[in-house]
């Protein structure tokens, strides 16, 4: 695997109706980073991930994934390093099986038919799916979905998960078992989240965003406790720390 | 086409049986794809005063549901449901047809009841066969079939995506509805410019939707073409049961076995 | 409403399968060559939106029964003929499945009366040809209602020509039609109001979402292909039809009958029989049937028959009809008993 770093220099983005939605953004990412990345909403984090996978393009400055640049000619070389798994898992799960839906990604890739059964086998164990490979998907659980959503990207083999939101709409324990499982992977990871506790637990750096603007950088301790900075960005002191 | 909020549950609940673990349920989709299209071919080809021939036929339901283990109540409430069409277009053929056809014990019996009735049985096996198999074959089984039978990729990836996506439409209109209900006190139905707008705002949710299923798509190497995953595994039963029901099907309908059976004691 | 089984003649259901495969293959063909791939999860979406929007009931004005969309024409207008083609056809073929709306074999008449109409005749015909290019709310309506109007007229008029051609039912074709088609009117109307509204809301929001085939192609020449097209499909499936109705008894159930001897006359063949059978090949309509419809032949021969019909296979009905209860009562026996079993394995499993 090589040094994958993730390097954002100065971008800016508006969407065809003219709403500036990021305005000079920089940062770099290292191989092995564990980043959250929060702020309120609107603040421009879902437009930041979408252009990490190239499905957005900056309007100017360049986005640097591993040395290749993020561009309409390099989005499907980058999609295959960059797994991005999305905040609902009713739309990161299309296929009518759990199976089908691990392996769209590998047989894409091109994968033999029992290399692709043997990639979604593993993918589904890492998560502990693996008894629910037949199922179909809509029989599933929430938590249950969102642990497949993330084996769906595992059978990809990226070296980079990006995560929206990956514990919204789950019940305290299904929320524990995910991030455990996050705590699990040695991938770099970017979640963006307004699950601050979550940051906590997951990510060692954290990014504060406002106004299509980094606001802040640095360990997540640091920022997650300075309680001014959280509150001039609309947030919360995670609720782990409120009372004491 | 219809559909309401109660077929709703009884499509989730046909699902539901579909995915049993019995005999009928592990033969391969496309063993009982084929043995049904024999059994309703077989079944629609006799001819309109037809009675007798046809009940032997009603073997194969009785036998399957009660192999596979499926509750008899849906299989008959779906029948009820659907058959108003069939009922109604039929009962023309008594009043038009009163020629005598038979007489029994004295009584006259006219070509048109006996169509009716041929009609009314036509429409038990054929409807019911259908049920059948969808609730003893998984959905995505089916495609697979379809697939393997040659129907275009893009049509089963409908199937495939109309299946998934039901189920998540399906629950929000339910929600949507219980609102309405809620505040609604009593009066049925929506105004007609009120489920337009409803209608609309659920297709732009809709098409939202598509959106980041095409990105959720793209993100996972899609580009153009979804390949599926061919688990093939046709095994000698499954072609046992397509020789021996087809055959059982065709004796059916060549030889008259009820009559057989009749004669046996007279 | 839905053609279903029970009244298709198997030469009509497979004709219509056949022109129905043609066309899902034509229209996946066109749209693997000419569309972005966005389309794909776009119409499996929409096809269960569909579903969903059925579910909800508006009132039908002075009537007091509800309704609910059909979508024909709503999924053209967005998707374009190709693609809501196609998915007509899987929402057909679920509802098939799941509703037992009709059965499979007259699932190939459904697709083709709720599908081949909106897509392929009433949007480029009426819709499109109303709307143009400056679609304002009031041609938008107009079009949606005239639109769904000429779709499901054409399609009930469809199911009347699919059920007097096979020959199941009495029901002349002209009480058919005169039913048929007025009750689909009313509910066409609504529909079409309720397109309209929907068309006009989504719109205002997003007006660049519908289907648009200028972009790309000049709308009177797709036009023409889609009129070509069609105008081929109809001779092929008209000539099969004529083809099969002017053989009926259809090839199948002749040939079975040949086999059988069952269709024919009883075993029996003297000469009189001999001569009486060729009398009604040549006076039947339907030779098939002729045997059984007396009325046909002329009235002497037909009195001459009555006589012999009981005489000859009154022995033969009686024993049907016993052995048809015989018959069901071992089915039902064959049935309780497997359950009965299979009960008793799971209790002692457990």
């Amino acid at each position: 695997m090589s040094h994958h770093i993730i390097k954002a220099e100065n971008i800016h983005f508006s969407y065809p109706d003219g709403t500036k939605a990021i305005n000079g953004i920089s940062f770099e990412i290292h191989h092995g980073e564990s980043v959250g990345i929060i702020g309120p909403n609107g603040a421009g984090k879902s437009t930041l991930i979408l252009q990490l996978n190239g499905f957005l393009l900056p309007t100017s400055g360049s986005f640097n994934i591993g040395g290749t640049p993020v561009t309409q000619k390099t989005k499907t070389e980058i999609r295959r390093h960059v797994g991005l798994v999305f905040q609902n898992p009713d739309d990161q799960l299309f296929m009518p099986t759990v199976f089908d839906d691990v392996a769209f990604g590998p047989l894409n890739l091109g994968l033999s038919p029992e290399a692709v059964e043997i990639k979604v086998e593993e993918s589904l164990r890492i998560v502990g799916c693996l008894e629910l490979k037949s199922r179909p998907s809509h029989h599933l659980s929430l938590g249950q979905k969102r642990a497949v959503s993330i084996a769906t990207i595992l059978a990809m083999e990226p070296d980079i998960l990006v995560m929206d939101e990956p514990s919204s709409f789950l019940d305290n324990h299904s929320r524990r078992e995910i991030i455990n499982l996050l705590r699990k992977f040695h991938h770099t990871k970017i979640i963006v989240s307004h699950d601050l506790d979550l940051i906590m637990d997951v990510c060692e750096r954290c990014i504060i965003l406002n106004d299509g603007r980094v606001q802040a950088d640095g360990t997540t301790k640091d920022m997650l406790l300075n309680k001014t900075l959280l509150e001039k960005n609309k947030l919360e002191l995670p609720l782990s720390l409120q009372n004491k | 086409m219809s559909f309401n909020q109660s077929e709703f549950f009884d499509l989730g609940y046909l699902d539901y049986l579909s995915y049993k673990d019995t005999f009928i349920h592990r033969l391969d989709p496309r063993a009982k794809f084929i043995v049904t299209l024999v059994f309703i071919f077989m079944v629609i080809s006799f001819p309109k005063h037809e009675i007798s021939g046809l009940i032997p036929f009603l073997i194969f339901p009785v036998i399957l549901v009660a192999l596979a283990d499926i509750p008899i109540k849906i299989i008959l409430k779906k029948l009820i449901v659907v058959s108003p069409f069939a009922l109604m277009v039929g009962i023309f053929n008594p009043m038009l047809d009163r020629k005598i056809l038979i007489s029994l014990f004295g009584i006259g019996i006219s070509g048109g009841w006996i169509s009716y009735l041929s009609i009314i049985i036509k429409f038990i096996l054929t409807i019911s066969s259908a049920l059948i198999l969808i609730a003893t074959t998984s959905f995505p089984g089916i495609c697979m079939a379809m697939e393997n039978l040659g129907m275009p990729n893009i049509f089963i990836l409908q199937l495939m995506f109309i299946y998934r996506y039901i189920f998540i439409l399906g629950e929000e209109v339910v929600r949507t509805n219980n609102a309405r209900e809620l505040r609604s006190f009593g009066k049925k139905g929506y105004e007609i410019l009120t489920a337009g707008n409803i209608l609309g705002s659920l297709l732009l949710r809709t098409i939202d939707r598509s959106e980041r299923i095409y990105q959720a798509m793209c993100a996972r190497g899609f580009n153009g073409k979804i390949n599926l995953f061919k688990k093939s595994r046709f095994l000698l039963k499954d072609f046992l049961y397509i020789i021996l029901l087809s055959g059982f099907f065709i004796f059916l309908r060549l030889f008259p076995l009820s009559q057989f059976i009749g004669k046996m004691f007279i | 409403m839905h053609m279903a089984d029970a009244l298709l003649s198997p030469t009509v259901g497979l004709s219509f399968w056949a022109g129905t495969i043609a066309t899902i293959s034509y229209c996946a063909r066109k749209l693997k060559n000419e569309f972005n791939d966005k389309i794909i999860p776009l119409m499996g979406v929409m096809g269960a939106f569909i579903f969903a929007g059925q579910m909800i009931n508006f009132t039908i004005p002075a009537t007091g029964s509800s309704g609910h969309i059909g979508g024909g024409l709503l999924l053209t207008i967005v998707l374009g003929p190709w693609a809501a083609f196609i998915s007509i056809a899987s929402v057909l073929f679920i509802q098939a499945l799941f509703f037992a709306d009709g059965g499979l074999l007259a699932l190939g008449c459904n697709i083709w009366n709720l599908g081949i109409y909106p897509c392929f005749i009433a949007y480029p015909l009426v819709y499109k040809l109303i709307t143009g290019s400056n679609n304002s709310n009031k041609k938008i309506m107009i079009g949606s209602i005239l639109g769904v109007i000429l779709g499901l007229e054409m399609g009930a008029f469809s199911v009347v020509l699919e059920t007097v051609f096979s020959g199941i039912t009495e029901l002349p074709f002209l009480t058919f039609t005169s039913i048929m088609l007025p009750i689909h009117l009313l509910i066409a109307v609504v529909e079409g109001i309720v397109t309209g509204t929907i068309v006009i809301y989504v719109k205002n929001i997003q007006p660049d979402l519908f289907y648009s085939d200028n972009k790309s192609n000049n709308t009177l020449l797709n036009l023409k292909k889609v009129l070509v097209a069609m105008s081929v499909l109809a001779l092929i499936t008209g000539g099969m039809l004529s083809w099969f109705a002017s053989t009926h008894p259809d090839g199948l159930e002749w040939s079975m009958g040949k086999i059988s001897g069952r269709e024919e006359l009883p075993p029996k063949e003297d000469i009189f029989h001999k001569t009486l059978s060729k009398l009604q090949e040549k006076t039947a309509f339907l030779p098939d049937y002729g045997f059984k419809k007396p009325e046909m032949a002329e009235p002497e021969k037909a009195e001459s028959e009555k006589e012999a019909w009981p005489a000859v296979s009154g022995g033969t009905s009686i024993a049907g009809i016993l052995g048809g209860i015989l018959t069901l009562g071992i089915t039902i026996l064959i049935g309780s008993v497997i359950k009965f079993f299979r009960k008793r394995s799971l209790t002692n499993t457990y």
